[in-house]
Order: C-alpha cells, then structure tokens, then sequence
C-alpha cells in the first residue's frame, strides 16, 4: 500500500493537492481563498497528467535534429490535454475575480457569508 | 461521405462564428442574427433527424486530419438530431419570448454581448450532444458553465451577482469532479474517443481489473455533473439563479444548460462506460436514491414557496429528480423515459418561466402570490400558457408530463422488486405534490380581484411574446398528443447509440 504510494508519489501529491484545493473552494468563507483554491484543484489535476504522461528518460515531444523515433519521446496528449484545460481554468478565474469585483464594489466585503446576508436584506 | 452528414459540423461551426461576429454588432443586428443562427440550426437539426432516419444508424465524423485513435470526432444518430432540435427549437422559443424583458433588463450598449453568450451556450449545447471525444465535451461543459453565468449577470442586481457566484462554486467543483475522473478514466484505458473507452472497460469488467479505480471513475463522472445539473441535495444554487435573471435567461438555464449536462452523462453512462457496468458499481442505485429523495423535496420546497418564480424553480430541482431516477433505473426503458423527459420538461419550463414573467409584468413586477390573483385576465395568453405548462407538469393527459410519467411508471414496472414500488410511490406522491402547487397557482391566477392594476389597463403583450407561447404551447401538446413517434426516434436512436 505505503509502496504504491512512493512510487507514484507524483499522482498521490495531486490527489491530496485536488482534496486540499476542493475543501477550501467549498468551505473557505473568503472569495479571493475560494479562487486560490479552484486553481490549486486544477493544478493539481495537470500535475496528475504531466506525472502520468511522463516516460522516464525521454525528450520533451518536440523533434529535434530529425530523430523521429516513438522511443525517444514522451506522450503527448496528456501535455496537450494540460494546456487545453490551463486555457479553461485561466478564463474561469478571471470570470470568478471579475464577479469579486462587483460584488466588493457593491457590498464592500468578500466574505460570502457576510454578502449572502446583506443581499438578503437588500431584496427581500 | 454524403454533404448532409457535415450538418453537425455545420452548425457548430455556425453558431460559434456568429458568436464571434456578434461582438462587434449593434444591439439589433445581434438580436437578429441570434434568431436568425438559431432557426437555421432548428433547420438542419430536423433535416438531419430525416436523413439519419433514412440512413438508419448513426456515423462518426473525423475532425482535421487524424483517424480514430488519435483524431478528434463528431457522431450523429437519431437520437442526436432529435435532442439537438429539441435544444434549439426551445432555445429560440425562449429568446422569443423573452425578447422584450432583454431588451429592459440588459445594459444599454450591452445587449449584444446577451446574444453571444445565447450562441456561446448554443454552440457548447450542439458540441455536448455531438461530440464522441470527452476531453472536447469538458471543454464545451465550460464554456457552457460561462456562458450561463453571463446569461444569470445579465441583469445586474444584488441577487443576481450573489445568485451567479454561488452557480460559479457549485459548478467549478462539479467540473473539477469530472475532470479528475475524465483523467483517472483516460489513465486506465489511454483513449478519449468514446468507443474505444467503452472498449477497454468492457476488457478491464470482464478481466476484474482495476475495479476500484473504475467505480471512483463512475463516481466522480456522476457526481460531478449531477451538481452540475442542479441534482438534489446539490440544487442550493438553483433558485437563486433561476428566479431573479431575466426571463429568457431563466428559460434557457432550466431547460437547455441543466439538460446538457444530463444529456452528456447519460450519453457517458451508456456510451462510454455501459449500463452493465453502471449496474455492477451500485452507482445507478446511489442515482436512484438522491433523485427519488430530490423529487419530494423540491416538490415540497415548491409548496413552501410564496414567490412564483421561485416556486418554478423549486419545480425544476423535483424534475431533474424525475430525469435522474429514469436513469438510476439502470434500464433502457429507464433511459428513454429519462430522455423523453429532457425534453418534455424543457418545452414545459420554458414556458412556464416566460410565462410567469408575462403575469408578473401585468401585476406591477410582484411575484408573490397575492399580488398575482387575476393576472391571467389580464395576460390572457400568458395564464393559457401557464396553464398548460403547469398541466403537463402535474401530468394530466394530452400533455408532454403525462407521457414521461408513463414512460417512468412502465420502465419501473420492468425493474420490479423494491425499487418498483419505491419508484411507483414516489410517482404517486409527487404527482399530488405537483398538484397542490400548481393547481393552487392556477386558481390564483385565475381569481377575480378588485384590485386595481393601472399599468394593466393598456398592457398589450408584445408579438414575439405572443409567437413565443403559442409555439409553446403548440411544442407541449404536440408532444402529448404525438408521443409515440418521439419515443420511437429515441428508443431507435438508443440502439445506435450504444
């Protein structure tokens, strides 16, 4: 069990990095924490690729002085997938910081709970 | 390769481009070309449910330049063509309708960014229903998940800030779900392409291998899009978002975007990972539980409820509980009912939350219940629709309900033992749940007041409006009427689907 653990210490950091990022989006009170903690869900989710797509011993899989045998390089389609869903994660938080934005302009506080009262007294 | 089959193709290509092309356009000449994009793609939806008819399977189609393995994919069969028309014969019914309210709730200068983000969530609508590729499908669950938090902003409030906030958590953690379990699945088998998935976890249940690994994959997939989908106990977000956008936005939320994300499940569950599988896990039973606990609580949040936009709303939490309990039947019969319920219910809620808004409009934009008596006199259109709406909600015959709930009782009566009379008795007590509230509005509605309304006396609903709910109401009856053929398409799409 410890064994497996150690020697895909890569995947298990993601796994405890995602559960750490997912708790503190879900239960931290403060939105500024809530972003930090959806990026470090998804980080953790890339490093879980690039840990598994990773070849020990071979080349990024970029061609270089024309050697274009399958041995000398990693798999690339875990490195593409950790790009397509960096753009994703990039255009979700500036979503989420842009609501930050208006709602610490409009209530003057990122505390969601301290927000969710004062919106209820506001429109009720 | 025949030219009809680049018809999916084409209309995601159309959808997306016009969303680009909209961001530079008068206010206008966005609205126009959001009708216009999402009438053609009505029209070449249906043009593709006769042609794969006619083909009689269903056909993959390579994206670029690189076969299966590698390559990414469309696929379209029956049942893709009748739920891609479905989703924009909706999606135009509730722009329609909700075309005045936009036009009042909506920035100045910024109503032609409203109709990006209607192709945006379009475009992420037909991607989610064609695509055979999962890494594409989560991409497109997030940019519908943007989408519809724009659509939910888009009328700037205090609610409706704090409402999308709280959508942005939820549905960041339910795709933060998917996505690990989309990873975990593509490190167990090393494919994306669905069939060649469905391939190796065929191989990995007969072998015994992975085991565990292969039920946290089905159960971060479900979880993570049941949030997405507003699945009880997850559904905290919904009637905040759903009651205070404007009523298009509202419209499309609760009968295109929820319906999207269950839609990909089911096309996951049954095509990527096999119902016998699903079966073998245990999940679908978790499914079944929540749905069926899901349907009487919504009901009764719904009863408790004084504000009818809220009240719709709660409805919604108690139908997706329907949709959810077709699927955790872990049947086929379940599954056709689940999809005839997609789309019964997205044609009943769409109305019935623009048609909520034509009474609120004539009752001084109140919503609670006492505000409302005798609206439907005075909005006469907008009470017949809801009328109607909330009919096919309770189940009454000739209505789209009606048949789901049939549908849902005969797929249960096939399962038999205890989930057969659980699921029955659900059926029996949400229906006089669903009775007690919308019967209760409807009487409201329609009961005379002398109270005066001075903004009714000249009050004429506008045409699209007009339009609007009539074609709804046209879609719901039709829907009740003709069923057979309907549930025909999707049982016949099902068998290609697998």
């Amino acid at each position: 069990m410890f064994a497996n653990l150690l020697t895909n210490y890569e995947e298990a950091a993601a796994i405890i990095l995602f559960g750490i990022g997912f708790t503190t989006l879900l239960l931290q009170r403060n939105m500024i924490k809530k972003i930090i903690g959806f990026s470090m869900m998804d980080s953790a989710i890339y490093l879980f690729l690039a840990a598994k797509g990773y070849i020990e011993g071979r080349g990024a899989p970029i061609v270089v002085n024309g050697v274009q045998s399958v041995e000398a390089y990693i798999n690339p389609i875990p490195s593409g997938l950790v790009l397509t869903g960096i753009v994703v994660s990039v255009s979700v938080s500036a979503l989420m910081l842009a609501l930050t934005v208006r709602l610490y302009r409009r209530y003057h506080s990122l505390d969601i709970d301290e927000i969710a009262t004062m919106v209820r007294k506001e429109e009720p | 390769m025949e030219l009809w089959q680049n018809i999916p193709f084409f209309s995601i290509l159309l959808s997306l481009a016009s969303a680009s092309f909209t961001s530079i356009m008068p206010a206008r000449a966005a609205r126009r070309t959001a009708i216009v994009v999402t009438s053609a793609v009505l029209c070449m939806s249906a043009a593709l449910i006769g042609f794969t008819t006619a083909y009689g399977g269903s056909y993959t189609f390579m994206m670029g330049h690189f076969p299966a393995p590698w390559g990414n994919e469309i696929r379209a069969g029956v049942l893709e063509a009748v739920t891609a028309f479905a989703f924009s014969l909706i999606m135009l019914i509730s722009l329609l309708g909700g075309l005045t309210k936009i036009e009042e709730h909506v920035e100045e200068g910024k109503q032609n960014l409203y109709f990006i983000m209607c192709e945006l969530l379009l475009t992420a609508l037909l991607a989610q229903v064609y695509t055979n590729d999962l890494f594409t499908a989560y991409v497109f669950v997030e940019i519908m998940t943007i989408a519809a938090c724009s659509l939910i902003t888009s009328r700037i409030k205090g609610r409706t800030l704090f409402a999308a906030t709280r959508y942005m958590i939820m549905n960041l953690l339910g795709s933060g779900l998917f996505l690990l379990g989309l990873t975990l699945l593509y490190d167990l088998t090393g494919h994306l392409l669905m069939e060649d998935i469905r391939e190796q976890v065929r191989m990995l249940a007969q072998t015994g291998l992975y085991h565990q690994p292969l039920t946290v994959v089905i159960a971060l997939m479900c979880i993570g899009l049941a949030i997405k989908s507003a699945l009880f106990p997850f559904h905290t977000w919904l009637p905040d978002a759903y009651g205070y956008s404007t009523p298009a936005s509202s419209a499309m939320l609760s009968s295109l975007v929820s319906k999207g994300y269950i839609f990909l499940l089911i096309k996951i569950i049954y095509r990527v990972i096999g119902l016998d599988v699903i079966r073998d896990s245990g999940i679908d039973n978790v499914l079944l539980i929540f749905a069926l606990v899901g349907i009487v609580m919504g009901s009764v949040s719904a009863i408790r409820e004084r504000d009818i936009r809220r009240m719709v709303s709660y409805s919604s939490v108690a139908q997706i509980g329907y949709i959810f309990m077709g699927i955790g039947l872990g049947t086929e019969a379940g599954l056709v009912a689940a999809l005839f319920h997609i789309i019964a219910h997205a044609a009943a809620k769409s109305m019935l939350f623009l048609s909520t808004s034509g009474l609120c409009e004539v009752s001084g934009e109140r919503r609670l219940f006492r505000d409302l008596r005798g609206s439907a006199y005075r909005n006469p259109i907008a009470g017949i629709a809801f009328v109607v709406g909330a009919f096919s909600m309770v189940g009454i015959p000739f209505m789209g309900g009606f048949m789901s709930k049939l549908c849902f009782a005969s797929a249960a009566m096939e399962t038999g033992g205890a989930r057969m009379l659980l699921v029955l008795l659900v059926l029996a007590i949400s229906t006089a749940l669903n009775t007690l509230y919308f019967l209760r509005t409807v009487i409201t509605i329609y009961r005379p007041t002398i109270r005066e309304y001075p903004e009714a006396a000249s009050f004429r609903p506008h045409a699209s409006f007009v339009v609007a709910m009539v074609a709804a109401i046209a879609v719901n009856v039709a829907l009740g009427v003709c069923s057979q053929p309907v549930l025909n398409a999707i049982a016949a799409g099902l068998t290609c689907f697998g």
